[in-house]
Parts: structure tokens; sequence; C-alpha cells
């Protein structure tokens, strides 16, 4: 696991220091963060991250997950959807059935620390235990335009916490809590990114059986709906009536996602055979993924919603040409035409990719600018010194703090 | 080598990191706009009127500040965008008198272009109110003189810079930037201090104004 000093060669040696220097103001504090999964997804992956650099540190943090059956992560589904702007049917069972789990795991979680860092909605009904201590409710998806009902029901238990924390300023609401925009971040150094010896991709691309004869269009996604995967299927079949290219779908489900796999079988269906697409469903493995990215021509995020879509910041990282769809965080991590371009659709998409394909000069300046862009705003140092800065201000209510 | 001034006071490097806090106001139309810009937090105006300075230091040329940027790009009014840009923020020394000019500089456009009342962004294109929280805090680097200090404002963040340049005399009031203070009255070199007090920094990328502020000096001590 990365050390902080580690990050000194990309970041700089002051913005290490600057760390260090913020931390010793929190040394000590005792901070939980609590989410739904271990592994799997963003939040999880953010927090394996992050909880060791924090307690290098100085600071005690601890990280606990939430239990739940089957039916209960049925539900969070539910809210993830709605949540998303998707129709919910979502009755009182359902609302039944969330808070039945959510009182167990009340009773059971120890929420004793200084500061209670509570991750998406699924563990939200935990600020019920609150005491003389602040609370965060951090939310991870792109909330611009939710279902009412659903949001109406969960509004009630974030009006009790301390602050909340969007990742775009879109998801924000008229909220009687004090509400921080952070990005999330990507790790240079972990598996996932860091750099990999050319005989490292290929090997994987071998070990998948994807010939490198033509340019690799890719897209990194659990199978979800919301990412589109049928929709990059279209763009791709656009794309390859004028560019012979082949398609790499690849991703793998989260343990709180029973959709997972109705999704894939529908991707399997519509790439109907076709030799040049090469849909992988991947248990985690960081590394494959890394190399499969930078194995790709051009990377593509077409969701049609997303909390904030990291891995478009991992491809940036890698200097890959990126189109992805303007929803969510995307806007944040993409300045159209300077660091990637945005899309609305498949046909956009379609043309984009075909822009990068045909100018490699074009993509190769877009990419080295992404890669730029994301050292300076979302790399996992700027995301802790945000978390550094957060915790403080739970202590400052004014504007301007002389620590 | 000539010897150096030692200073009556030493220079204490501060670093200013900020958190961004969001109001939950959005405008999507000129009206809106004047309306909010007129009751927003002053930590708001500094925040859209700064913000691309320390995300896009990389990029050049950069829209000056949010309001001209979403005017022109999400509204679609160009003159407007270009009035806003060219708003010489440096001329300021408070966010007061920064907010008055701007919200100015709308009502006198609609005035001339009461049609622009009826422009409005699309769904997801509004203009979000953010402002921001300012953490200022003591570096360990000090200096005594003008040779230490340029030695340690070649290594120290560009964080450390904003603050003493920008951050020191807007939003802080002070009457210039701390170096040109320092250099002027703890050291007592009056034009070096005008020479860097004189420098529009909002026309540099944070490195290019190290570097230009770095030249100076080191010119002086040569």
């Amino acid at each position: 696991m990365a050390k902080i000093d580690d990050y000194t060669p990309i970041v700089g040696e002051s913005v290490v220091e600057d760390l260090k220097l913020i931390a010793l103001h929190l040394r000590g504090k005792q901070i939980l963060n609590v989410n739904s999964t271990a592994v799997g997804g963003g939040v999880a992956e953010i927090l394996n991250r992050m909880v060791p650099l924090l307690r290098e540190l100085g600071l005690d943090v601890r990280w606990d997950v939430i239990r739940g059956g089957e039916e209960f992560f049925d539900v969070t589904k539910k809210f993830h959807n709605a949540l998303h702007g998707g129709r919910a049917d979502i009755g009182e069972k359902d609302l039944e059935i969330f808070m039945e789990t959510s009182r167990k795991n009340v009773e059971e979680m120890d929420t004793s620390s200084d500061i209670v860092f509570i991750h998406d909605p699924q563990p939200i009904v935990l600020v019920q235990k609150r005491m003389n201590n602040k609370w965060i409710w951090r939310c991870h998806i792109d909330l611009s335009d939710p279902e009412q009902k659903v949001w109406r029901f969960l509004k009630e238990f974030v009006v009790q916490y301390d602050a909340a924390v969007f990742s775009a300023p879109a998801f924000s609401r008229k909220l009687p809590v004090r509400q921080f925009l952070i990005s999330p971040s990507i790790d240079p150094l972990s598996d996932k990114n860091r750099e990999l010896p050319q005989e490292v991709i290929d090997g994987v691309l071998n070990k998948y059986g994807i010939p490198k004869d033509k340019p690799i269009i890719t897209q990194i996604s659990r199978f979800d709906r919301l990412k589109d995967p049928l929709g990059v299927i279209t763009t791709y079949r656009l794309v390859k009536k004028n560019i012979a290219c082949r398609l790499l779908l690849a991703g793998g489900t989260a343990t709180d996602d029973p959709e997972g796999q109705k999704v894939f079988e529908e991707v399997m269906e519509s790439a109907n055979g076709d030799p040049d697409i090469h849909i992988l469903s991947m248990s985690q493995n960081d590394l494959e993924i890394n190399a499969l990215q930078r194995a790709s021509t051009v990377i593509i995020q077409k969701s049609l919603k997303e909390g904030f879509g990291l891995t478009v910041s991992e491809a940036l990282w890698k200097s890959k040409p990126v189109v992805a769809s303007n929803v969510g965080g995307i806007p944040l991590q993409i300045k159209h035409k300077h660091s990637g371009l945005l899309c609305y659709s498949a046909e956009g998409a379609a043309f984009a990719v075909k822009q990068f394909l045909s100018s490699p000069d074009y993509a190769r300046k877009i990419g080295e600018n992404g890669r730029e862009h994301v050292r300076n705003n979302f790399l996992i140092t700027r995301h802790l010194r945000d978390y550094l800065l957060l915790f403080l201000s739970l202590y400052h209510r004014e504007n301007i703090v002389y620590l | 080598m000539a010897e150096l001034a030692r200073a009556a006071e030493p220079f204490r490097f501060y670093t200013r990191l900020h958190l961004t806090e969001l109001t939950g106001l959005r405008a999507a139309g000129l009206v809106q706009l004047v309306r909010l810009l007129k009751s927003v937090p002053g930590g708001s105006i500094y925040y859209h009127t700064h913000r691309f300075l320390q995300q896009h230091q990389y990029l050049s040329p950069e829209p000056p500040n949010d309001f001209a940027y979403w005017v022109r790009e999400i509204l679609g009014e160009e003159e407007l965008g270009e009035r806003l840009a060219s708003i010489d923020i440096i001329q300021f020394s408070t966010i007061r008198s920064l907010r008055e000019s701007i919200i100015e500089t709308v009502e006198e456009y609609l005035e001339q272009r009461p049609e622009a009342k009826m422009r409005f962004a699309q769904e997801g294109g509004e203009l979000h109110f953010k402002k921001a929280v300012s953490f200022i805090l003591p570096t360990q680097h000090i200096s005594y003189d003008l040779r230490e200090f340029v030695e340690i404002l070649k290594r120290i963040t560009i964080d450390s810079i904003y603050f003493h340049i920008f951050e020191a005399r807007l939003r802080l009031e002070k009457k210039t930037n701390d170096f040109s203070n320092w250099i002027e009255n703890s050291i007592g070199n009056e034009a070096l201090a005008f020479s860097i007090a004189r420098l529009d920094p909002y026309v540099f990328t944070m490195e290019d104004l190290r570097r230009t502020i770095t030249d100076l000096i080191e010119r002086e001590i040569r």
C-alpha cells in the first residue's frame, strides 16, 4: 500500500507538505466511515485507498459496512434508480424492509466517533443514533433530478446531518444544512492506475483473446443500465461503418447490485456473436482493467446518469482520448474539446470517436491535456486535502478560517 | 556579491486552501442572475471570479470568470460575455465594489437589450452559485532577506502564492499584495515593491506569475 510520501514525485513536495500541515490540526480525531459494501463500486474503491492514508496522517479512522439481506439491497437498488430520475416502483412494504434493516444496523453499530461519515443512502438512517458528535452525509450519486417520493423520504434523514457533500453542483438541493462540493479521485499508485510495462498489457490482451489488429474502443463499467452498454454497442456499429475497429466492454458487478446479471445477458444478446465485440464480465482485477485501458485507442463513458464517472479520470490519467456523456460529474473532468469530447447521443459519440480515430495528433494532444487536468484536480492527494478541510469545517462556521 | 538588507520583520509564508461550499442557488437567466448577484455572500462572488486561476492553471487562455463563461457559452450572449470578461478585477480593492461592477454591467446590458431577458439556460445548464471557504495556515517557511525569500518562492505551493497575491489583497482587503508590502516596509526596497505591485496577476497562469516575480527579485539581488 502506498505511503503519503510516495506521491511526492507525482504531485510535488509542497502538496504533500500541505496535507501534513492540515492533518496536524486533526491529529487523534476519531472518524468512522460507513458504507454498504467492502468491495465493488467506486465508494469502496476510494475508501480502500483513503483510509490507510488518513491513518498515516495521524487521524484515527475506521471503516464499517452495514449489514443487509437480499431484500434490503433490492430496495436500495430501487432507491438508487429512483434518485437517478428513473421510475420508482416503491411501496410501503419496501420502505418497511429498508427501515427494519436500518434499525438493526442502528442497534449494532458503534457510532461514537468524533465524526461519523456516512456514504450514500443505504446507511443514511444511522444518523438517528447521533449524540454530541458530528455527522456528514456523503452522496456519491447523481441527484440532479430525483424521483420526489424517494427524495422526500431520504431528506428527512439528510436534514439531521451537520453537512452534506456532493460530487457535482447540480446534485445539490435546497437544504437547511451546509453543503460542500468534493469530487472523488483516482489513486495514481494503485494497480488500476500505475504505469505498466508493455508486456503486461500484451499479456492481458492475449489472455482475453483480443488481437491488436484494429483500433480498440473501450468502455469500462459495471453491467448497469445507467452505463448504457447497449448505447455503446450502437455507437460502435456506427463507427464501424467507416472505420474497422474492435469494441471492448469490460466490468464486473458489485455485491449490492442485483440487476447486473440481467443487463449482462442483454448485452450479450445485442452483440449477437460479432467477433469484434469483446464482452468481459470480470471479477475485481484492477491490474487487468489498467492494462485494458492502456491498450485502448479511444475510451468511451456513455452513461445516462453518473455519480461522478471516475473511469473518465482513470482514462484521462493514462493520456487516452475520451468520449463521454455530458452527465453528472463528467463535465467537471472533461472540458469539451480541451480534455476530451462530450456527447449527448450514440450518434454524437460515434462522430467523436471517428474524429479521434481519424486524427491521432489531435487525440494525443487532448489526451495530454486530460492528464494534466487530472493531476491538478482529481488525484487522491486533492481528495485527502478536501476531506481534511471538510472535517475542520465542522468545527468552524466562518468563511475565512485561520488555523 | 552585494550584502543584502536584512528585514526588520521576517516574512512568513502562509498557505491558503479552500473548500467549495454549495449554496443551492442557481440562475437560469439574466434577470435571475442579477437578483442572485445582489444577494449571494461575498465569498460566492470571490469564488466565481477566481476559481479558474487554480482549477485550470495549465490551460490558457481561460475565460476570466464563471459569469462571463456562462453568459457566453450557455446563454449565447457573446457581447455581454465579453463585457463581463473584460472587467478588470485588479482595479477593485473590495469584493463589494467588484460585485457592484458586475451587477451594473449586466443591468446596463439588459436596458440596452431587453430581449436578452428571454434567454434561458437549458435544463442542466444553470449557473450554480458556490462559495469558497478559505483555510489559512502558516507554513514553516520564513525569510529574513530577499535571497531566502526568492529561494522559498521557487518551491512554495501555488496556493501560497495565490494567498499572498490574490486573497490578501481583495478578500482580506489589504491595499497591496503581501510580497510588495513586506519588500517595501521590512526590506525598504520601494522600487522592487512597486514593480511587483504593478503586475496584473489576473493575466498570468500561476506558474508564470511565480516565474515573473522570481525574475524581478533575482535581477535585484544579482
